[in-house]
């Protein structure tokens, strides 16, 4: 009892997978085609079922050391090994290696007569014999579905393809077989009712003039798998299948932060700018200096030495270069240093997914720890809203996988700051600034708000944005009675204010200086009240001397008088010294 | 000068037409094992070339178990497969050849084989 649980569940938990090395098809299969099993794989001409099932095969010898079987019942070796090597796989020299064999099965209708009863033993002779040659793995049938065209006893095939497929279970070979869509059923001839571990299919869209792949896995018996369409395109590398990350939410974060370039922007989001990872969207109405921010920001990227990718939709970098050469910024020794790579393309040049892909591989490529999508919306306009929005899921998911940093600008019409599409895609970003524009007094004037930021505190304030020949400044917006004042009318305003300061000011210093002639008027005052004062004090003493003196003179007088009349009582009083002798002299 | 030279063609073809070609019959079976319908197939090939044709053929008997690599060159896919190596063009007859009469079409014996048949 003990044992059976883990036992039981080991089986249903670990089917065997084979990985295809197809990007993307791993991830969504989780693992692979299922081992030692057939699949299907189905879908109208021109999907791409041949290119998987030799990319399946060379992937498969290449990186996993798994000898394959190529057997064709369309195209010839030589066509075959010609037609994959524009997409670098080189066929012919795995055929030489003994890493793959190709066998052309040819089936001419015309040259055929069926005489009585067969079977299709020849096929599996050779099938057997290739098998063995290499000690392959896999196995491709591409397009098995001729057989039906080359053979005219449709139940002997059918017996013999029920065969085919047991027979090649039990070889243990992990095989893919191709198959034309059909028109009610998923292959033509009805394939899928003999293989039935997994099934897959491949479609070739065209909406609004624009081409797209899609895969789906219809069926995996036994194991879990995305059920969705996935987009998938063919390029220089083979096969792509988005996505090429996994969809779920389980990101590594960051806790560093990197300056937006942008002193007072930085102030605004908790003084030290974006999360490191993070992902910023930046919308604005035209003009507003969108692409102006994300080159400061890729710039103050480059310069602490951060690899920054630009993604320009709507400029050519040299025109990006020149124009910010215009507000201050020096790009190109930062492009010519290796730390700054533009990537220019015209949104409509190709479907959303090629897009995407281009953009995986050149991020792959040049690993940037910053990347700019410069304006996301024109990437908007190539798919439907629902395909955009999952792309941009995509490829934030795959750059927060890497810990870049992502600016995407985004172009809003005039009037509706905030359109539907950005409505779903703002629920992706991290950080919204929003740029846009005042109209009034005869001017525009553009700025710039915080929408959010997750994770900071940050201002909740306008700021104006000014852009000028020494690059963008961030200056308070005038907030008063009137509501918000910029351009002109915060200027107007700011010298209004001035005005009114300087004329407070000039009263108070009227005041002061009327207070200080006061002063001076009333020590002027004080000043004539005191030197009136000293003359009348003069003019006593002189008084009290002339009084002294007449006194003295007086008493003089009187003693010489006296002497003269020879009094007696006067004598003893002349005998003071001096003045009698003198006068006795005399 | 062009009417003369497309007359002599024409007569030349058709002198082509009437007579048969010349040289033996190849023929080549192909078996996958000693099966029952591989016996069958290779007694009525046999019995057929005797009688229609006068045992001026070759038949060579090819088991793909023993030689697969034959098979691969050989094209073939269904067991047994009779091919009509030479005259050109090949011919190929799959099945145990138990329906000679589309048999002894494709291997134009229609002219020689009517009173035999």
């Amino acid at each position: 009892m003990k044992n059976n649980g883990p036992q039981s569940a080991t089986p249903t938990a670990r089917l065997p997978k084979c990985p295809t090395g197809i990007r993307g098809l791993d991830e969504i299969t989780s693992g692979g085609l299922p081992r030692g099993r057939p699949t299907l794989v189905c879908g109208g001409a021109g999907c791409g079922k041949t290119l998987f099932a030799v990319e399946f095969l060379v992937r498969g010898a290449v990186q996993f050391g798994e000898p394959g079987v190529f057997m064709s019942f369309e195209e010839t070796d030589a066509e075959l090994k010609s037609n994959v090597a524009s997409l670098g796989f080189d066929l012919a020299g795995l055929v030489r290696r003994n890493k793959i064999v190709l066998d052309h099965v040819h089936i001419e209708r015309s040259e055929i007569q069926e005489t009585g009863e067969y079977d299709l033993e020849g096929l599996f002779v050779r099938l057997n014999h290739a098998i063995d040659s290499i000690g392959a793995r896999r196995v491709v049938l591409d397009t098995l579905e001729a057989l039906f065209a080359g053979l005219p006893n449709e139940a002997i095939l059918r017996a013999e393809l029920r065969r085919l497929f047991r027979w090649l279970k039990d070889k243990g070979v992990t095989a893919v077989i191709t198959a034309e869509r059909g028109r009610e059923q998923l292959t033509r001839h009805g394939l899928e009712e003999y293989v039935s571990d997994c099934v897959i299919v491949l479609d070739h869209r065209v909406n609004d003039q624009i081409a797209t792949r899609h895969l789906r896995v219809v069926k995996y018996r036994g194991a879990l798998h995305g059920t969705n369409e996935f987009p998938f395109l063919i390029g220089e590398e083979g096969l792509s299948v988005l996505p090429i990350t996994s969809l779920g939410l389980n990101h590594k974060v960051s806790n560093a932060r990197i300056s937006t370039g942008i002193p007072r922007l930085d102030a605004m989001l908790g003084g030290r700018g974006f999360f490191r990872g993070s992902s910023i969207l930046l919308t604005g109405t035209p003009g507003t200096g969108k692409t102006s921010v994300a080159a400061y920001f890729a710039q103050a990227a480059a310069r602490r030495g951060d690899r920054v990718l630009f993604f320009s939709f709507e400029e050519s970098p040299n025109q990006i270069i020149r124009n910010m050469r215009s507000i201050g910024l020096r790009l190109e020794p930062l492009v010519q240093r290796g730390c700054l790579r533009f990537h220019a393309a015209r949104p409509t040049l190709c479907g959303l997914e090629m897009h995407l892909a281009t953009m995986f591989r050149e991020i792959a490529a040049f690993q940037p720890a910053v990347v700019i999508v410069d304006p996301i919306t024109s990437l908007l306009a190539a798919g439907a809203d629902f395909e955009t929005k999952g792309m941009v899921t995509r490829l934030i998911d795959f750059l927060k996988g890497g810990q870049v940093t992502s600016l995407f600008t985004s172009l809003t019409q005039s009037g509706h700051a905030l359109q539907q599409s950005e409505i779903a895609m703002s629920s992706l970003m991290d950080s919204w600034l929003l740029l846009q524009d005042f109209d009034g007094n005869g001017e525009r004037n553009r700025v710039l708000y915080v929408l959010k930021a997750r994770g900071m505190a940050h201002s909740n304030q306008v700021r104006e944005f000014l852009i000028s020949n020494r690059g963008i400044d961030l200056v308070d917006a005038y907030i008063g009675p009137s509501g918000v004042l910029t351009g002109a009318s915060r200027v107007a305003q700011a010298a209004r204010e001035k005005a009114e300061t300087l004329t407070s000011q000039q009263e108070a210093a009227r005041r002061k200086r009327e207070l200080e002639r006061k002063r001076a008027t009333l020590e002027q005052q004080i000043a004539g009240m005191r030197s009136e004062y000293k003359t009348e004090e003069a003019e006593l003493r002189r008084t009290d001397e002339q009084v002294g003196t007449r006194t003295r003179v007086l008493t003089a007088e009187r003693t010489e008088l006296a002497r003269l009349r020879q009094a007696d009582a006067i004598r003893a009083a002349s005998r003071t010294p001096g003045k009698p002798k003198p006068k006795s002299k005399r | 000068m062009r009417t003369s030279k497309t007359t002599r063609a024409t007569k030349a073809f058709e002198k082509a037409l009437a007579t048969r070609p010349t040289g033996r019959c190849v023929l080549r079976l192909y078996v996958a094992g000693a099966t029952d319908r591989s016996r069958q197939a290779l007694l009525r090939v046999r019995k057929l070339c005797e009688t229609e044709l006068n045992g001026e053929y070759e038949l060579e008997v090819i088991d793909v178990y023993q030689q697969p690599i034959l098979a691969r060159n050989g094209q073939i896919i269904a067991t047994p497969t009779l091919v009509r190596e030479y005259p050109r063009p090949m011919r190929r007859f799959i099945g145990n050849l138990s329906r000679t009469a589309g048999l002894i079409v494709g291997l134009d014996l229609e002219t020689k084989g009517k009173g035999a048949v």
